[in-house]
């Protein structure tokens, strides 16, 4: 599968990949410190997808994402030093420090938002896609959601309503395995979130989240379908996140499944294995972008806690355009 | 050049004369084309409140049906806001915001703020509210001070044909995301409507009837029910000032706040009910910024805190009329410390 890829197309991917787990390991760290303010949800473990998904994307693309956003914000070109601000609720935050991690949001990278509603972005990404077809751009929507935002019926509605529209929507369900602490087995009351394609008139795949290849490979035929006109699909990542629910959270409903997902599954080091063995990348180039992406993880955190926090006049403004 | 339409007709021609001078507005919303796919059945409906009628073969491919979800469309409608459209989205009645309400309050309204102002959501969800027609209790709810209570949300309320072309107009071309209400039974109200197009300001009173005893503010369909009452009061010697607020977010403070302290004496008449609501906003406004004006109590004209009821027999005891108005006004005229 790696041939298919460009020597330039596989180091973004791994770039991206692993500019989102540098950036959640680190953002856990200094969470802990207690400089961090609010709720956060780290997406470590789950790189592959938004990664993946948004390497067959470009900028007439748009996608909405979930309260576990970052990665999402940084697979579609989101400003990382501007992202690390905003969870520090600094004023060069990517929303001025008044959205926070829920809320990173960059319109003009085709960045709808983190949500802090599950099931906030299906809704929001059919009406992208209707205007990008009414407008005739060839832009395609996604909207990501987990297991948790399955069920939620602003999902379903979606998903009928793209397919009555035909609209070029793609809808990633990233199952992995709770939401919150209910496990999704236990939510989900089909077998495979993806077999609820069929009920809506559209594809439903089911996809190895921890398999980047695999993962490119189901979006790329999606994202194509969509371009031409052929209408909506339902990609599901079966795989698991890293962290708690949220920076806090003890996971006392889960055991030994993390650090067997880390030593046997993880997105990174079978991307890292499978392009060093096949020849398109070398351990240098990796280790090249290891490099860079450390430097500019560590230029986040140290420009956001020097930056300024928004001032008291900031309160009142961009409510409305005009009012 | 004026001539008569109804209030239907001023809302339709509103939105054909924007969707004539803006490509990218575009209509959405259930029956809105009136059956779309149905051979025959193509623009039988326009909306299920004849609003639509006309449009959807006027202007081929935007005027769009959708499912009976409405979190799918009207968050459909926001998001294709966010990308460039202005989408006029129909929500049949407001009483059916309980099943898409996260995607005006949550979605719509914050982005703005919430994005650090880079986001522009120019969408505009007409919606039917209103008492009056035996529709009982899940559809006839006036839930405007919900959304007026939502910072990020613009809301109008128009009252007459004039009002509702040229304040749906200026809803379209507004840049934050308006919700604007049409009563149920003002739809066959006929009043002169220029042809061309106008808009009329948001956050703009109108002062529909000069007086000097008493200030009646209102909105909506309450306007002409305060106007009759007006004419009864004046009958025996209580001069009232009508003020239409025409819209509830922005508010125009200064009119209220100039009227009243004019005639020193307030009665707001609303159909919503009563707690937290337009007439208890704008008591206290009156209350903490024109005190030394007063005097007299405020008085308020509202719905009781009860459901819509479905019997003729309740629902116009619920509804406030010209009568309860006038019993309303005539101690505050006569109040005396």
């Amino acid at each position: 599968m790696a041939d298919t890829l460009t020597r330039d197309q596989l180091l973004t991917a791994y770039r991206t990949m692993r500019t989102i787990r540098e950036f959640e390991e680190r953002v856990h760290k200094e969470f802990a410190t207690g400089e961090i303010p609010g709720f956060v949800h780290l997406y470590a473990g789950e790189e592959a997808s938004a990664a993946g998904v948004c390497l067959n994307l470009d900028e007439r693309d748009t996608i909405a994402s979930t309260h576990r956003g970052h990665g999402h914000c940084i697979a579609k070109g989101v400003d990382v030093g501007g992202m690390m601000a905003e969870i520090y609720g600094r004023t060069t935050g990517s929303c001025h420090g008044k959205g926070g991690s829920m809320h990173i949001a960059d319109l003009s990278k085709g960045m709808l938002g983190a949500n802090g509603i599950v099931g906030g972005g299906p809704p929001l990404i059919c009406g992208t896609a209707l205007a990008a077809k009414l407008k005739g751009t060839g832009g395609v929507s996604v909207a990501f959601f987990g297991d948790g935002g399955s069920n939620q019926g602003t999902t379903l509605e979606s998903m009928n309503l793209a397919s009555v529209w035909n609209l070029p929507a793609i809808f990633v369900a990233e199952n992995n395995g709770y939401a919150e602490s209910t496990a999704s087995t236990w939510s989900v009351a089909t077998d495979n979130i993806a077999d609820r394609a069929g009920a809506f008139g559209m594809p439903g795949v089911i996809v190895d989240g921890f398999d980047f290849f695999a993962v490119h490979e189901a979006a790329r035929e999606a994202v194509a379908r969509a371009r031409e006109g052929g209408g909506p699909t339902l990609i599901e990542m079966k795989f698991t996140r890293y962290f708690g629910h949220f920076e806090g959270d003890q996971q006392t409903y889960r055991a030994q499944e993390v650090a067997h997902a880390r030593a046997e599954l993880d997105c990174l080091t079978r991307f890292a294995a499978q392009v060093t063995a096949d020849g398109s990348l070398s351990a240098a180039d990796l280790a090249a972008v290891d490099g860079a992406v450390a430097i500019l993880i560590d230029k986040a955190v140290a420009e956001a806690k020097a930056a300024p926090l928004p001032a008291p006049a900031d309160l009142l403004t961009d409510v409305y355009v005009r009012y | 050049m004026p001539r008569n339409l109804t209030y239907r007709e001023a809302l339709n021609e509103a939105l054909a004369q924007e969707m004539e001078r803006d490509p990218s507005v575009i209509v959405m919303g259930e029956d809105n084309a009136g059956g779309e796919g149905a051979p025959g059945e193509d623009d039988a409906w326009g909306g299920v409140l004849g609003v639509t009628k006309g449009l959807y073969h006027k202007f081929p491919g935007r005027v769009l049906d959708t499912p009976i979800s409405e979190s799918a469309f009207i968050g459909a409608a926001i998001g294709a806001a966010t990308a460039g459209l202005r989408p006029v989205a129909e929500l049949m009645f407001v009483d059916f915001m309980g099943v898409c309400f996260d995607q005006i309050f949550n979605q719509a309204a914050k982005f703005r703020y919430m994005f650090g102002g880079k986001a522009v959501t120019p969408v505009v969800i007409r919606t039917m509210y209103g008492a009056g027609l035996r529709a009982a209790a899940q559809h006839s709810q006036a839930l405007y001070p919900v959304f007026t209570h939502i910072p990020g949300l613009k809301v109008v309320v128009p009252a007459t044909p004039y009002d509702a072309k040229g304040l749906l107009i200026a809803a379209i071309r507004d840049n934050d995301p308006v919700i604007f209400f049409e009563h149920k039974a003002l739809y066959d109200l006929t009043g002169p409507v220029p042809e061309e197009s106008y808009t009329l300001p948001f956050g703009e009173a109108n002062v529909v009837r000069e007086g000097s005893d008493v200030t009646i503010v209102t909105l909506g369909r309450m306007v002409h029910t305060s106007l009759a009452a007006a004419d009864e009061l004046a009958a025996s010697g209580v001069s009232c000032e009508v003020v239409d607020l025409r819209t509830t977010s922005p508010l125009d403070e200064d009119t209220i706040l100039e009227s009243v302290e004019n005639t020193g004496r307030l009665v707001v008449v609303d159909e919503a009910t009563p707690r937290c609501s337009i007439a208890t906003d704008i008591s206290a406004l009156a209350a903490s910024r024109a005190f030394g004006a007063l005097r007299a109590p405020i008085g308020m004209v509202t719905a009781p805190h009860t459901p819509v009821p479905f019997s003729a027999a309740l629902e116009d005891q619920y509804i406030p009329d010209a009568q309860r108005i006038v019993n309303a006004v005539k101690p505050v005229a006569e109040w005396r410390r």
